[in-house]
């Protein structure tokens, strides 16, 4: 096993990539959850407009979304410049780029997943709710989140999943950079980029399948264990 | 307490257009399915927001289109019993009750809640999910739940409707037992004669989304076929339990002076109890028959007959005190002579009686 003991800066790469992902998916959750809600619940006018926005990173080459990441969120961006003279945010070529990338990337993959839930509730308990004295944010907070649970944790984990492997978007906007911006991914491309990289990028591309295994096998036991709570009467 | 509600709502191509007061106790909404009787208590809940309609509980106006008030659902303190019971998946029965109870205010005390799951009797399904409970337990928990949100009005949506006779049977007596000793008004959604004629002071006949006809409980269900579908026509009788058969599982009733059997063990000695009896479901002999199952076989004598409608005549009998609707066909009448004044015997099966 002498081969699969990591250097430093492959210890590196893998934590970072954790941060980022770990980071990416909290950050989307509250807005996905206000997105996948309008999108299943509202009737107002752009609701496909607000759909089709969500779904671009999910059909646009991730090229693509980094560019236009980078053209938002750079330095001279609009809403980077914003950020960053108002509350000292800095994306570009930061880790918080990364995460940033990672969690647009995912963010369609977890309003789907919870939108989907959303819109399979029974509207007639939140009805019940109300009648029992519950305002509209507690009957959200005690009926209705409660019953998405399944597709909030598989909206989390896909999020998660898709920021472990991000790459195109990732490497566009904040570049690859050792220790602030090269993830798993990077790390692995840049292996097979240089001779005698191979052992290297195979180590790395080991780690990068047990952390995707352990994540979806959470998954399924998560969701087995949400399904199991709300088992419809 | 008295409750006024006027609204006027269309939906789609129906039309609500109906007013009716409750001056407390069980006021039943009567109609046959798809007549608007949901919608109209969906507009009292503040689930549906009337066109126009103005809604006043002991003064306090809670809704009134005309000065753009409208109080939200979940401060109307409403409680509501839902045909499907609508138990929260994700709780357990306890969290279930305590749902409502806790929006409520810490008002109220432990004993309360002791007090209504004893009168419930759902002290062993506390710990249970409700996916595992009957549908019968589980519109008990329903009516506990609406209960301990301490409500200032019950509305039940037919809880009974889902459930099957033994079922019914089984929640009758604890909805009698809710109308009986606490001192919240119901409006009461129903279909079912048996059930409205058991349990209402007051009846409002829904139809086609207007009121019908509106009464106390003896005169609505009384009048012969006026509010009431023809095929339902029958006689309110009033009594008090007399004993149980617990061997045969029958109840006995006095009315006046006569004593009718029922099914089921309902209710205790002493109480007062309501029936309906069908005119089709009430035979009649001008001799004592012998050799018959039924159980109830009461002596009287004829009051009146309506003409023939369709080959079949209502003949009215009174009996020690009650009057009891029987329908028979012209042919039978004819071939008894029967004529006001003449003594009959009525014959009612007593699984005829049941809910």
């Amino acid at each position: 096993m002498e081969w699969m003991a990591l250097s430093d800066a492959e210890w590196t790469a893998v934590r970072l990539s954790l941060r980022v992902a770990t980071v990416a998916m909290l950050s989307s959750l509250p807005v996905a959850l206000l997105v996948a809600m309008a999108l299943a619940r509202g009737r107002f006018w752009g609701r496909s407009i607000l759909n089709g926005i969500v779904h671009m990173p999910l059909i646009l080459p991730p090229v693509v979304t980094g560019f236009v990441l980078l053209l938002l969120f750079g330095r001279r961006g609009p809403i980077g410049a914003f950020l960053a003279d108002n509350f000292g945010l800095v994306f570009s070529f930061r880790w918080t780029g990364a995460a940033l990338a990672c969690a647009v990337m995912g963010f369609p993959l977890m309003v789907r997943s919870i939108r989907l839930s959303i819109e399979a509730v029974d509207r007639k308990l939140e009805d019940a709710a109300s009648t029992l004295g519950a305002n509209p944010i507690w009957v959200f907070l005690t009926v209705t989140v409660p019953l998405i649970l399944p597709g909030i944790v598989t909206g989390m984990i896909l999020s998660f999943a898709k920021a472990m492997g991000e790459f195109g978007a990732t490497i566009t906007f904040v570049s690859n950079i050792p220790g602030e911006t090269q993830t798993l991914s990077a790390a692995i491309y840049s292996f097979t980029q240089v001779p005698g990289g191979d052992a290297g990028a195979m180590r790395l591309a080991i780690i990068s399948i047990i952390l995707s295994m352990t994540a979806l096998m959470l998954s399924e036991l998560l969701a087995a264990a949400a399904a199991r709570r709300t088992v419809a009467a | 307490m008295s409750l006024e509600v006027e609204a006027s709502h269309r939906i789609g191509s129906f039309a609500i257009d109906a007013a009716f007061r409750s001056e407390g106790g069980v006021t039943a909404l009567f109609g046959r399915s798809g007549s608007g009787k949901t919608s109209l208590v969906n507009i009292v809940a503040g689930l549906l927001r009337p066109d126009r309609g103005r809604i006043v509980l002991d003064g306090d106006v809670i809704a009134d289109s005309g000065k753009r008030l409208f109080t939200p659902v979940h401060r109307r303190r409403f409680g509501y019993v839902f045909q499907e019971a609508r138990l929260f998946p994700h709780l357990s029965v306890r969290h279930n009750l305590a749902y409502g109870r806790w929006f409520a205010g810490a008002g109220k005390s432990a004993s309360e809640f002791a007090k209504i799951v004893e009168m419930l009797g759902i002290g062993d399904l506390l710990e249970r999910r409700p996916s595992t409970l009957s549908g019968g337990e589980r519109q008990r928990v329903a009516v506990g739940r609406a209960l301990l949100a301490t409500p200032r009005l019950l509305l039940m949506d037919e809880p009974l409707a889902a459930l099957d006779e033994a079922r019914k049977a089984e929640i009758l007596p604890y909805i009698e037992r809710l109308r009986d000793e606490t001192k919240i008004p119901i409006v009461y959604v129903s279909h079912s004669v048996a059930e409205v004629a058991r349990l209402a002071e007051r009846v409002v006949v829904i139809e086609d989304g207007r009121v019908k006809a509106s009464g106390t409980a003896s005169v609505i269900l009384n009048q012969p076929a006026a509010a009431i579908a023809r095929r339902e026509t029958g006689a309110l009788v009033e009594g008090a339990v007399e004993s149980h058969d617990a061997q045969h599982r029958l109840t006995v009733v006095r009315a006046g002076e006569c004593l009718i059997r029922i099914p089921h063990l309902v209710s205790a000695p002493g109480n007062r109890l309501r029936l309906y009896i069908a005119g089709r479901d009430v035979m009649l002999a001008t001799t004592k028959p012998e050799g018959i199952s039924a159980l109830n076989v009461l002596m009287g004598t004829i009051v009146d007959l309506s003409p023939a409608q369709e080959g079949s005549v209502d003949v009215r009998v009174d009996c020690g005190g009650n009057v009891i609707v029987s329908r028979i066909t012209a042919l039978s009448r004819d071939a008894l002579g029967l004529e006001p004044g003449k003594p009959v015997h009525a014959i009612i099966k007593t699984v005829a009686l049941d809910y």
